[in-house]
C-alpha cells in the first residue's frame, strides 16, 4: 500500500477542512477502504479518520424516528436499535462477521454503495434521510448506481434518520464466501404504504420494487406478490447466480420478508 | 514516521509507525508479538483477530495510528499470570481444537469476545459467531466443542465425534 499522512480530527468541521486537501479521503471503519488500498485501487495522499468525532456516533430516538450517527459501528446498531427498529438491528447484526461489525460503520457502507451491501436496502426501504456536513439527502435521491451516490467530493455523512415502520424485515440470502448479500430484500410497512428495496440483484445497485410496493400496500400478505415477477434485464450475473436466478430470488425473499415482518 | 502509544496486554507501549502501518504489523514487527497471525491480509480469514477496547477486530484491517491510545489484547495476553494456558486455550488443547495452529490465535480471541458477551452460547451461536474465522484443518467441530467447554458447558452431547 502507498503511504499517506494520517489525521484524526475530533470535529466534523475539522474533518471537512482536512478533506479539502489535495488527495484527501475519508476513513471510517476501514473494512472496505483498507482492502481497497492494499490492492492499490485507492491511494489517498491524506487519510482523514472520522472515528474520533464523538457526535457522529450512537443511536437515539428523535421525534419518533431513529437517528444513527454516521460513524456508528454495525455492532452498536445491532445492539442499540433492537428495541426501536428490530429489522434494522437484524440487518446490522448480519453484516459480515463480528470483527467486521466492530469496525465497519453505516456512513462508510452508504458512501461506498456496494451493489451487494446491506444498509442501502434499509435506508431506501425506510425512506430514510441521509445527513451530511452540509445538507440532508432523501434516500430516493442518494443512491445513483453501483458505487455511486449523491455525495460531493469531501462531503461527510454525519448521520441517517430512519422513520420507524409498523413492521419490517430484512431477508438476506448470503453469498457464503464474501458474506455479502447474493440478494437481499428489505420490506417496510408504514401507515402511508409499503416500501420494498432490493440489494445484491441489480447491476445498478439497490432499487425499489414499486410493483410489489403497490400490491403489498393493498394487501400485506405473501400471496399479494406471488403472481408478480421482476424482469431479469440489468440483473447481476456471475458465477454465484444468473440474472434470472437473482430476479427470482428477489421475489422469493420479498415474500419471506412479508411473512416474517415484525 | 509518527510515534504511536497504546496499551497492549496491560502494558503501555509506543513505537514509530507510518500512516500505512497496520496494527498487525505494529504488533508483530514493532513489538515482536508474533502470536497474532496474518493469514490472508485481505480481511477474510480472521487469523489476525485481536481485541481493541474489548471488541474483536481484524488487526490486518486497522491502521495502528487509528487505535492510538486504545487497550489492545492479543493472544499473548490470554495465558494465566503464571504462564499456564488460559481457560479457552486449555479447552482448545483438551478438545483438539487445533491441528496446524495457524488459525488458533484468531479463534481464541474471537471465542473470548463471544464468551465475554454471551457466557453460555449454544452450539449454533458459537458456529455463527466464528463465521469470520477460517480454519483449513479441523473442520471446526472440535473448535466449537472447545468453546462450549470453555464456557463451562457439557460437550458430551455435541454430535458427530
Ligand atoms: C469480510 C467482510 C464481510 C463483509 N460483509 C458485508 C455484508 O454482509 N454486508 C455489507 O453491507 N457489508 C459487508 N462488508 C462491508 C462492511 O460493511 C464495511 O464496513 C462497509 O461497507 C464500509 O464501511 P466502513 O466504515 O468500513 O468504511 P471505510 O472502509 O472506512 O470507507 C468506505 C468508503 O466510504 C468513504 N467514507 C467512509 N465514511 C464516510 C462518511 N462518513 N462520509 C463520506 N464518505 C465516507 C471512504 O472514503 C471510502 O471510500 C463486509 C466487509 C468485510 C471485510
Ligand atoms: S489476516 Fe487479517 S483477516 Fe486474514
Ligand atoms: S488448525 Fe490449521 S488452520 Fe485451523
Amino acid at each position: 500500500m502507498h503511504n499517506f499522512d494520517f489525521v484524526k480530527p475530533s470535529s466534523v468541521a475539522d474533518a471537512v477542512r482536512a478533506l479539502s486537501a489535495q488527495g484527501a479521503q475519508a476513513l471510517s471503519g476501514g473494512q472496505t477502504l483498507l482492502p481497497t488500498m492494499k490492492q492499490r485501487l485507492a491511494a489517498p495522499a491524506v487519510l482523514v479518520s472520522l472515528t474520533g468525532i464523538a457526535d457522529t456516533k450512537g443511536v437515539r430516538l428523535d421525534k419518533g424516528a431513529l437517528s444513527v450517527g454516521g460513524a456508528t459501528a454495525h455492532a452498536v446498531v445491532a445492539k442499540e436499535a433492537r428495541k426501536h427498529y428490530p429489522a434494522l438491528a437484524d440487518l446490522a447484526g448480519g453484516i459480515g462477521d463480528p470483527a467486521v461489525r466492530s469496525r465497519g460503520t453505516i456512513g462508510g457502507s452508504l458512501a461506498n454503495n456496494d451493489p451487494s451491501a446491506c444498509y442501502p436496502a434499509a435506508v431506501l426501504a425506510s425512506g430514510a434521510t441521509i445527513l451530511t456536513d452540509r445538507r440532508s439527502i432523501a434516500a430516493d435521491d442518494f443512491f445513483q448506481g453501483m458505487f455511486t451516490t449523491a455525495l460531493h467530493d469531501g462531503e461527510i455523512i454525519t448521520g441517517v434518520v430512519f422513520p420507524i415502520p409498523e413492521k419490517a424485515a430484512y431477508v438476506k440470502f448470503n453469498q457464503p464466501a464474501s458474506r455479502f448479500a447474493l440478494t437481499g430484500v428489505f420490506v417496510a410497512k408504514y401507515g402511508s404504504g409499503v416500501r420494498v428495496a432490493v440489494t445484491g440483484a441489480s447491476a445498478n445497485g439497490v432499487f425499489r420494487w414499486t410493483e410489489a410496493e403497490r400490491a403489498l400496500s393493498a394487501s400485506f400478505t405473501p400471496a399479494a406478490i406471488a403472481g408478480l415477477s421482476l424482469p431479469s434485464d440489468g440483473m447481476i450475473a456471475d458465477l454465484h447466480g444468473s440474472a434470472a436466478y437473482r430476479a427470482n430470488l428477489a421475489r422469493v425473499l420479498t415474500g419471506r420478508g412479508v411473512a416474517s415482518a415484525h | 514516521m509518527t510515534n504511536v502509544t497504546m496499551t497492549v496486554n496491560g502494558k503501555a507501549v509506543s513505537g514509530d509507525v507510518e500512516g500505512r502501518t497496520l496494527l498487525s504489523s505494529f504488533l508483530r514487527e514493532g513489538l515482536g508479538l508474533t502470536g497474532t497471525h496474518v493469514g490472508c491480509d485481505t480481511s477474510q480469514c480472521g487469523a489476525c483477530v485481536v481485541h481493541v477496547d474489548g471488541k474483536p477486530v481484524k488487526s490486518c484491517t486497522v491502521f495502528a495510528l487509528d487505535v492510538a491510545g486504545a487497550a489492545v489484547k492479543t493472544i499473548e495476553g490470554m495465558a494465566n499470570a503464571d504462564g499456564s494456558l488460559g481457560v479457552i486455550q486449555q479447552a482448545f488443547q483438551d478438545h483438539h481444537g487445533l491441528q496446524c495452529g495457524f488459525c488458533t490465535p484468531g479463534m481464541v480471541m474471537s471465542a473470548a469476545a463471544l464468551l465475554a458477551d454471551n457466557p453460555k452460547p449454544t452450539e449454533s451461536e458459537v458456529r455463527h459467531y466464528l463465521e469470520g474465522n477460517i480454519c483449513r484443518c479441523t473442520g471446526y467441530h472440535n473448535i466449537v466443542k472447545a468453546v462450549l467447554a470453555a464456557s463451562g458447558q457439557d460437550v458430551a452431547a455435541v454430535a458427530a465425534e
